[in-house]
């Protein structure tokens, strides 16, 4: 019972960050039709620029204040990456979408090239507060405190994306832009601002993952922006291109499976994840959540 | 002269190897509705599409003696154009009071007047747009671009799709409507043109091949051959 409860908060927590990866290239496609390959770009972005900030911090403080600074400096980084990217690259090629595939997919192998040739292929080690590194035991299972860090930040970035959405005017613009970009615009509105916004919130998001992924697993790599990516692009399809509600419920299916399989099964729990995806595609194309930000 | 409110010359469109416009000039003058009217698919919709700059065209589209064929949809939008689209393309998942809310510029939303013309919206205001019928879809479509003050509405096929009660009680609205705002409206039923419009602008395989009044289509002889209804002598 121990095993299983670990399992489960390990998989949830795992999920969690795909959830934080997904939550941006689900609203990125709903609202823009952008397959934005680069999203794995934002997250290594933050996730190294909060490993470079505490880096240079050295004795400053305790090391709690280094990272919580750290971790904030790497979310603004890969937030404003995010709006910048769009700015520059994205917004040229709306329509069209060939040139936005290669110019995303050029981008997310230009990024891990970069960081590579800055700080090597080797992974750097996250100094974080040694309470992450503790355990805490439920039900007789000892479950790693980093996991309710990450299950309780995917949390609140779904409770506030769904209030941002449902009570804001820009929330009410992306909605409506998900169902119907051209008749948003035949209303008087200049969509592009949703558009720069949901990029900088995809951004941040996904920094938020990668600072949660060198937590996890107690690193940063140049390809961990990559292999998230791919679980995450899994999560958006079952979930629902353009659902957040989607992505969430995809996100905690895939994070258990993955989890649950590779215990009980010998280490196949990627393997899984990509017949569950095809399962879903076969009884359901138009996957679970349809188009609803 | 006065100069027309809507000038539209030498206007093409070409979607994909379809020539859909091919040169298309008219005006349109203040005040009262200008009806567009044609067979299916000769270029009516594409027009007003081309109006907005929902599609790439080319020649020249002034409002009020501004040229804004070069500007934005959203800027031509502002500068005063309200549209009805043909197929209502209501937010099916924003509730009716947020697809009217989404439609507010300028801080001056006339929400008295749109719930004074469709009160039914009021009374579905919290309502998912998308569990509307047609004609209350195609209510909260006109209300939306009722909301804010225009000096040019474009309504396309109103009463498309409507029981004949609700077509009666859509072209109610849009008389009550001409009496302070100038219209484009593209409609196929012709009772309605005759009670509504002033002018009217025949198209026919993306071209204008008549310009005149209302009166016009008092002429079976010209119906017939410019819209392929009534009676041929």
């Amino acid at each position: 019972m121990s095993t299983f409860l670990l399992l489960t908060i390990t998989g949830l927590g795992l999920g969690a960050m795909y959830f934080l990866v997904a939550s941006g290239l689900s609203l990125i496609y709903g609202l823009m039709g952008v397959l934005n390959f680069a999203h794995g770009a934002f997250l290594t972005v933050g996730a190294y620029g909060t490993w470079f900030v505490e880096s240079k911090l050295g004795g400053i403080g305790s090391v709690t204040l280094r990272f919580l600074l750290s971790a904030l400096v790497g979310l603004v980084v890969g937030g404003v990456f995010a709006a910048l990217v769009e700015l520059v690259l994205i917004r040229p090629l709306y329509l069209r979408h060939i040139e936005q595939v290669l110019v995303t997919v050029g981008l997310s192998l230009a990024t891990v090239a970069l960081v590579q040739g800055i700080w090597g292929n080797d992974a750097r080690l996250y100094a974080v507060p040694g309470w992450l590194h503790r355990t805490t035991h439920v039900g007789g299972a000892a479950i790693p405190n980093d996991r309710w860090i990450d299950i309780a930040a995917a949390v609140l970035v779904l409770a506030g994306l769904k209030a941002f959405l449902r009570y804001t005017r820009y929330g009410l613009i992306i909605r409506a832009g998900v169902e119907n970009r051209a008749m948003v615009t035949a209303l008087g509105i200049d969509v592009r601002k949703a558009f720069t916004l949901v990029f900088a919130i995809g951004g941040l998001a996904a920094a938020l993952a990668g600072v949660l992924s060198g937590i996890y697993f107690s690193e940063v790599d140049p390809g961990r922006g990559t292999s998230l990516l791919i679980f995450a692009f899994i999560v958006v399809v079952i979930g629902g291109l353009g659902s957040i509600t989607g992505s969430a419920v995809a996100s905690v299916v895939v994070g258990l499976a993955q989890q649950y399989v590779n215990y009980y099964s010998s280490g196949v729990g990627d393997l899984s994840v990509v017949l569950l995806l095809a399962l879903v595609l076969l009884a359901r194309p138009a996957t679970l959540a349809g188009r609803t930000a | 002269m006065n100069t027309p409110l809507l000038a539209v010359r030498d206007l093409h469109v070409r979607l994909g190897e379809s020539h859909i416009l091919q040169g298309v000039s008219f005006d349109v003058p203040a005040g009262g509705i200008t009806a567009l009217l044609g067979r299916n698919g000769v270029g009516k919709t594409t027009t007003l599409r081309a109006v907005l700059g929902l599609v790439p065209r080319r020649g020249s589209i002034r409002l009020d003696g501004e040229a804004i064929e070069r500007a934005a949809t959203h800027g031509i939008v502002r500068r005063g154009l309200g549209y009805v689209p043909e197929d209502r393309d209501v937010f099916a998942e924003l509730t009716v009071e947020e697809n009217l809310r989404l439609s507010e510029r300028n801080g001056s939303a006339r929400y008295d007047l749109v719930y004074d013309l469709f009160p039914e919206l009021l009374e579905r205001a919290r309502q998912r747009a998308g569990t509307l019928s047609g004609g209350q879809q195609q209510m909260v479509a006109i209300g939306r671009a009722l909301l804010n003050p225009n000096r040019l509405l474009l309504i396309d096929e109103p009463t498309k799709g409507l029981a004949p009660a609700l077509v009666a009680d859509v072209a109610r609205v849009l008389e009550r409507v001409a009496e302070t705002e100038t219209a484009v409206l593209v409609e196929q039923n012709l009772g309605v043109v005759r009670r509504l419009a002033r002018a009217i602008v025949v198209l026919d395989q993306g071209r204008v091949v008549h310009t005149g009044t209302v009166g016009d289509l008092d002429d079976e002889r010209l119906v017939h051959r410019l819209l392929g209804v009534g009676h041929a002598a």
